[in-house]
């Protein structure tokens, strides 16, 4: 929503927002701090200078990569801005909870790979090769028909129940995506293999649609980010609408909308199914851009790694979710097994490093917090090498001098056996510790907490960054959650009551 | 038609639904005070599981336990609810308190993410692969014969010590002072608390409860299913959202029915037509029931005031 108000002092009151409530909260965030100033800054930008700069990196982005990290960086990012726009649909703008939308994700990947493949249904009916420009829209549309369905029976469509309806749903589509290659109506009429079960639809065509017909990662990276901007553009004009002003409203106040004679439902439903049709047709370009879809390409772990895109860059704003899926899914490929852990590594001490240099105040304080880090490291270090030997013989996971100072300064054990289990347990409990104590006592656990993150990162946490990612993605939530809710570039809400 | 299957199918759904029930309870009565909808309650019912299992191992494992069973089922259930409890009380004061005042979803959103944590955390602390609580090695196979219909001891174990359970929490709710705390505070949170209401106590409590019924449901489910895993929480908290749905969210007896309902719907899906169709069964139960009584069996509707 970016430049929707250029300075909201002038404009006057807001739909929504109570005026008053909402200047207040204005001008306490404007003197707070980088992310008050980041936000600022988003409002400020007009929304074609932001198109213009995303653009402009978007086109050399290619140049700069070779095309093994262009997919991992550069085409998944696209793809994941897609769906984080299509999620702050109904999450940021409308205020529904779909928890279903990694369902809608994956059905209209299986759509269009059942479509354009040569997939047999039965052994008669094998390779439907519709053409790209008719199987894209009917994938897009189906989408946007079953978001409506799953959406219909929660009649009021009150936050919970839609919340449970949709997540039971996600779950009901993976076990038919897994389990529906023999599928027969009462064993009357001989099994049809509708989703390859297990295995998959593999084989999918290329998405053709007239003289356009991607077929390297480069082409599919151009492609994804046309039919960005394209939603975008559409979003865009929708947030400004009649429609779009009534989806805020009435997730402001659901109660108050419908007093106004808004038609609550309707624009529920609407809101529910464009999102729906939006991660339909990022699932149709996952399936032609990855020739295939498997069943474990739309699990839970998905929908977090989204939830997570739009809370962190701010829900209910459009620049902000696009940062938040370029930022989460850097997190999410750095993360991953195929990185070298020394790179992982370097990166973490690196954000740590930063955090604790410009959060913490005075200097004396910082001065403090890392130097009885490194002194109560290295006396663990000493104490453990007293006990036994072998409990400091173990090799950090990054090589040279970062490698070498952890080796000396922290403790590695040769053979670790559970115990940094038991120290992750520890540094959880000592990290919701920190949340509650303040001034002196807080800078007191500083150091013991940073010695046993460093313990548990070498020696559990970067052995298994798969699982590490899913673990700070569900923490972020919490923590956005609790600390900054309207995320990096989004509108601080104002609940009225 | 056969008998003796259709009665063993109906045992099973009954065993299934205890467990279901449990689970239902403390989504239930989370709802009922905080109108909150506690996704990480899944979860919780796994870390029990998984404390229990731990306690079973600390003692020597199932084939070889060093401790008659009597006292080490008891330690398990108490270890793994006390557990499990405090847990609850900690995501609750950690995730949820912060946010009593925020808008609806916030706290929606939270619960997710504490759902993720837990779930990741006990894959990277347990692995990915399932532990064997071997009930039968444990309990035995044995059991008592209703004409041809076998009960195992399991069975009964499951089924009565869930129903003790639930008669304990029904006696808590309806005849203490605490249990009078949490219907006012259910009722109305503001005019509880200007009764002098402690009503983070009161909220406290009902994580803890909540949450120990939830351990102690993992417990049987691992003595009953056998194996635990660190994603079996995810379905069985759908299952238990759904019960709680089914018989009236906010309904304590509600829970139980509709625990009941859904475990029977489940066993005999499984039992008469295809086990891989459960969930579809339950999930057709969940929205025939919105569409029908949006207010669940036994719930009342909400009058909405402004």
């Amino acid at each position: 929503m970016a430049g929707e108000r250029q300075n909201p002092r002038e404009t006057g009151p807001v739909i929504g927002v109570d005026e008053w409530v909402g200047r207040e909260q204005e001008l306490r965030e404007e003197r707070g701090g980088l992310f008050g100033r980041a936000r600022i800054l988003g409002e400020r930008i007009p929304p074609v200078v932001w198109l213009a700069v995303f653009l402009a990196v978007a086109a050399v982005l290619p140049l700069l990569m070779n095309t093994g990290d262009l997919n991992r960086y550069g085409l998944n990012t696209a793809i994941f801005a897609l769906l984080a726009l299509g999620l702050n649909v109904a999450v940021g703008w409308t205020g529904l909870l779909d928890l279903g939308y990694v369902a809608f994700f994956g059905f209209g990947a299986y759509t269009y790979a059942l479509l354009s493949s040569t997939h047999c249904f039965t052994e008669t009916t094998c390779g439907v090769h519709w053409p790209g420009w008719a199987t894209v829209p009917i994938a897009v549309a189906a989408t946007a028909l079953l978001g409506f369905l799953v959406a219909l029976p929660s009649r009021r469509l009150s936050g919970d129940y839609l919340a449970i309806v949709t997540l039971f749903f996600a779950q009901l589509f993976l076990t038919v995506a897994a389990n529906g290659d023999r599928v027969s109506a009462l064993g009357l009429t001989g099994g049809v293999n509708l989703t390859g079960g297990p295995n998959g639809v593999p084989n999918v065509d290329p998405i053709e649609i007239f003289f356009i017909r991607p077929t390297t990662v480069e082409a599919y990276y151009y492609f994804t980010i046309a039919a960005l901007v394209l939603v975008a553009a559409v979003l865009w004009f929708l947030i400004h609408s009649r429609t779009g002003r009534a989806w805020t409203s009435l997730r402001e106040d659901a109660l108050a909308a419908e007093l106004m004679g808004m038609p609550v439902n309707s624009l529920k439903l609407l809101a529910f199914s464009i999102g729906a049709a939006i991660a339909g047709l990022a699932g149709a370009i996952l399936a032609a851009e990855q020739t295939g879809v498997f069943p474990g390409n739309f699990d839970l772990s998905i929908l977090i790694t989204i939830y997570a895109m739009v809370i962190l860059g701010g829900a209910g704003s459009m620049p902000g979710v696009v940062l938040g899926a370029i930022v989460i899914t850097v997190v999410f490929e750095v993360l991953s097994p195929t990185t070298s852990t020394d790179k992982i590594s370097l990166l973490f001490y690196g954000v740590i490093l930063a955090a604790l240099v410009v959060k913490i105040r005075p200097l004396w304080r910082l001065a403090f917090v890392l130097g009885g880090t490194v002194a109560l490291g290295y006396a663990v270090h000493l104490v453990a090498h007293a006990v036994s030997p072998s409990s400091t013989r173990g090799e950090a996971v990054s090589g040279g001098f970062l490698g070498s100072v952890t080796e000396t300064l922290f403790v590695i054990p040769a053979d670790p056996g559970d115990w940094p289990k038991y120290a992750y347990v520890a540094l959880i409990v000592a990290l919701l510790a920190l949340t509650r104590l303040d001034g002196w006592r807080r800078t007191l656990l500083m150091p013991p907490t940073l010695v046993l993150t460093v313990f548990v990162w070498e020696n559990l946490l970067v052995l298994e960054p798969a699982v590490t990612r899913f673990i700070l993605f569900g923490a972020l939530l919490v923590v956005m959650m609790a600390v900054r809710p309207q995320g990096l570039l989004g509108k601080p809400r104002v609940e009225i009551v | 038609m056969d008998w003796t299957r259709f009665f063993n199918v109906l045992i099973d759904g009954i065993q299934l639904g205890s467990v279901y029930a449990l689970i239902a309870l403390g989504y239930t009565m989370v709802y009922g005070i905080l109108k909150l909808l506690n996704f990480a309650h899944g979860d919780i019912y796994m870390i029990g599981a998984f404390i229990g299992f731990g306690v079973l191992t600390f003692f020597g494992g199932p084939l070889s336990p060093n401790l008659p069973l009597a006292p080490l089922l008891i330690l398990m259930f108490v270890v793994a609810m006390l557990g499990s409890g405090l847990l609850g009380v900690a995501v609750e004061r950690f995730a949820y308190r912060p946010l009593r005042d925020a808008p609806r979803i916030a706290p929606l959103i939270s619960a997710l993410g504490v759902a993720f944590f837990l779930e990741n955390s006990a894959l990277l602390l347990f692995g990915s692969q399932y532990r064997q609580y071997n009930g039968f090695d444990l309990i035995g196979t044995g059991g008592f014969f209703i004409g041809s219909v076998k009960i195992t001891w399991i069975n009964l174990l499951v089924v009565s010590s869930a129903a003790a359970l639930m008669v304990a929490l029904m006696l808590l709710v309806a005849r203490t002072k605490l249990g009078k705390a949490m219907r006012a505070t259910s009722f109305d949170r503001e005019a509880a608390a200007m009764q002098g209401i402690d009503i983070d106590r009161v909220i406290v409590w009902t994580f803890f409860i909540g949450s120990a019924l939830a351990g102690a449901a993992g417990v049987m489910a691992g003595l009953a299913y056998s194996s635990i895993y660190h994603f079996m929480g995810f379905t069985a908290g759908l299952k238990g959202f759904a019960a709680a749905v089914v018989g009236g969210i906010g309904s304590i007896p509600g829970a139980m029915a509709g625990g009941l309902l859904i475990g029977l719907a489940e066993s005999f899906t499984a039992g008469y037509m295809n086990g891989t169709w459960k969930d579809a069964v339950t999930f057709s139960i969940l929205v025939l029931v919105m569409l029908v009584r949006p207010t669940g069996l036994f719930g009342k509707p909400e009058i909405q005031k402004v």
